[in-house]
């Protein structure tokens, strides 16, 4: 049985093309359920085209994922409801209201009445944005227009969270905090975590670590191990080159 | 494959059946209507812009091309009618066709901000997303091409009063069919930039190529040719439905032509979502 089947994520020989590129390949790993994986690759290594695969905004005949145990392929539907996904792309309306943009969300997911509300008051809360819910997207600055995604991306309460390069643009201390946000709720919540990120700095040493390059995992362990006694960011750079 | 993986194969089958999210048909699509109603609100440029395109058409262009444009009594009038009379189903039209071009621009532009990425990784059924998209961008048309005929009426060409009730089927039909035009050109735009250039190639063929602004048979003492491509674009047969609803009318060859090309078009749309052809580009 995978790991996937516990509420895990569980990828099984991915391959993909764009045309004649090889953007994936042969890519394998399992998440356990409650675990904080970082998958950590420089620009261009392929983590964009895995997430895509991942939330099924495209497809591939070569390979198998599994979310939570639902096959992906064979049941999207269902696999997708057990998938909180934050997108490196900003996707709030700016133009709503942050309560707006959840109830929207929640909407998507078939939620709506008091459910919906007790649900984004829960998922505010969480992310201690409760006293935001009534201002505009629009005038949050960066770190809390992040914090309300992933605030939103839990409110159909998945199993598995993806977030792709979600600290890009924001400054170190708002970085540090959505880090050490999301760590939480992978200890404090069971919740099975997927962390694309090109920065070393927001890999813990106990957290899983893939290293992705050119499309292949060139490392599968916890991160701790894959450094040793020398710094991660200095393992990174030696296994992925000057391009990192 | 051996009976024990195709027997837990099975048995994921089972598990995720009951897993399975329900279908939030009305939820999902009051919340992009809404949604969309929202921004259109808060755009109150494009709700005058939107306006004042056909308003120009009307009081200036059809107000110059009266001496010069005879009408004939064709159905669905009944008596003779002025040019401003004639071309305000077709300016209604335009503000579906502008409207559905529109709203396809901001699919792209949303596709390339990450907005219609939530949308797509929705556990709802990929068809019944873009549909509810495709209803939501009708009804902000549909406001609009209300506006304009109350501010038709005010300058004093008026409908009779089931006609202002009866279009509202054809104006809805006509929004979805030309949405549905929209949607499945902006999921084979990869750019924002080119689609300005599309939108070009698409409004202005579709809108002067029709009946909007003249009669077919005033177009065949032209050039039968061109009569004949007027007769097969559907954005003729959106006017028409438009002009005789407006007058307590039934047509139904124009209506089975819109819902055609409303299947058609919304065929492709689904085409060029499809995941295996994939809606987003390779990054890192």
């Amino acid at each position: 049985m995978t790991q996937a089947a516990g509420g895990g994520l569980s990828v099984r020989h991915l391959s993909h093309s764009f045309g004649p590129r090889r953007a994936l390949d042969d890519v394998s790993f399992e998440v356990a359920q409650g675990a904080f994986c970082a998958l950590l690759g420089p620009n261009g290594a392929g983590k964009s085209t895995l997430f895509a695969l991942l939330t099924r905004l495209v497809t591939t005949p070569q390979g198998e994922i599994e979310v939570a145990g639902v096959n992906l392929a064979r049941h999207p539907r269902a696999a997708l409801a057990q998938m909180g996904v934050v997108f490196q792309q900003p996707t709030l309306d700016l133009d709503l209201t942050v309560r707006r943009n959840l109830r929207y969300f929640a909407a998507l997911h078939g939620l709506s009445g008091r459910e919906a509300e007790a649900r984004i008051d829960a998922a505010l809360e969480r992310l201690d944005m409760a006293e935001r819910g009534g201002e505009l997207a629009r005038s949050l600055n960066g770190g809390h227009r992040r914090r309300t995604e992933i605030a939103r991306a839990l409110i159909h309460r998945p199993r598995v969270l993806l977030l792709d390069e979600p600290t890009v643009g924001l400054d170190a201390a708002s970085r540090a905090n959505i880090t050490r946000h999301v760590h939480d709720l992978a200890s404090d919540m069971g919740l099975t975590v997927l962390w694309a990120t090109h920065l070393t700095d927001e890999v813990w040493a106990t957290d899983r670590l893939v290293i992705l390059h050119r499309g292949r995992v060139l490392a599968d362990s916890v991160a701790g191990r894959v450094a040793g006694d020398r710094p991660l960011t200095e393992v990174f750079l030696a296994m992925t080159g000057a391009e990192a | 494959m051996t009976a024990q993986t195709q027997e837990a194969q099975a048995a994921q089958d089972r598990d995720a059946a009951t897993q399975r999210p329900r279908t939030a048909w009305g939820t999902s699509l009051l919340a992009i209507v809404e949604r969309e109603a929202l921004r259109f609100l808060g755009q109150r440029g494009r709700f005058f812009a939107a306006l004042v395109r056909p308003l120009v058409w009307l009081l200036v262009f059809a107000a110059g091309f009266r001496a010069a444009l005879g009408l004939s009594i064709i159905p669905p009038y009944q008596t003779y009618i002025t040019y401003e009379v004639y071309i305000v189903p077709g300016l209604c039209g335009m503000i579906l066709l502008f409207n559905g071009m529109q709203s396809s621009l901001s699919l792209v532009y949303d596709r390339e901000m990450g907005s219609m990425r939530l949308l797509l990784t929705s556990p709802q059924p990929r068809w019944w997303l873009l549909f509810s998209k495709l209803v939501a961008g009708t009804c902000v048309s549909i406001l609009q091409a209300y506006a304009f005929l109350a501010i038709s009426a005010a300058f004093g060409i008026v409908m009779p009063w089931l006609g202002y009730i009866l279009v509202l089927p054809a104006l809805f039909v006509g929004g979805l069919m030309l949405g549905a035009l929209g949607l499945a050109l902006s999921s084979f735009v990869r750019q924002l930039e080119n689609f300005a250039g599309v939108m070009n190639f698409v409004i202005f063929p579709m809108f002067f190529l029709s009946s909007a602004l003249y009669p077919l048979w005033k177009m065949e003492e032209s050039s039968q040719l061109l009569r004949d491509i007027c007769a097969v674009n559907p954005f003729t047969h959106a006017v028409e439905l438009i002009r005789f609803a407006l007058y307590a009318q039934f047509n139904g060859w124009a209506l089975l032509w819109t819902l055609v090309a409303t299947v058609a078009f919304g065929v492709l749309a689904l085409w060029g979502y499809d995941p295996a052809r994939g809606t987003t580009r390779a990054g890192g």
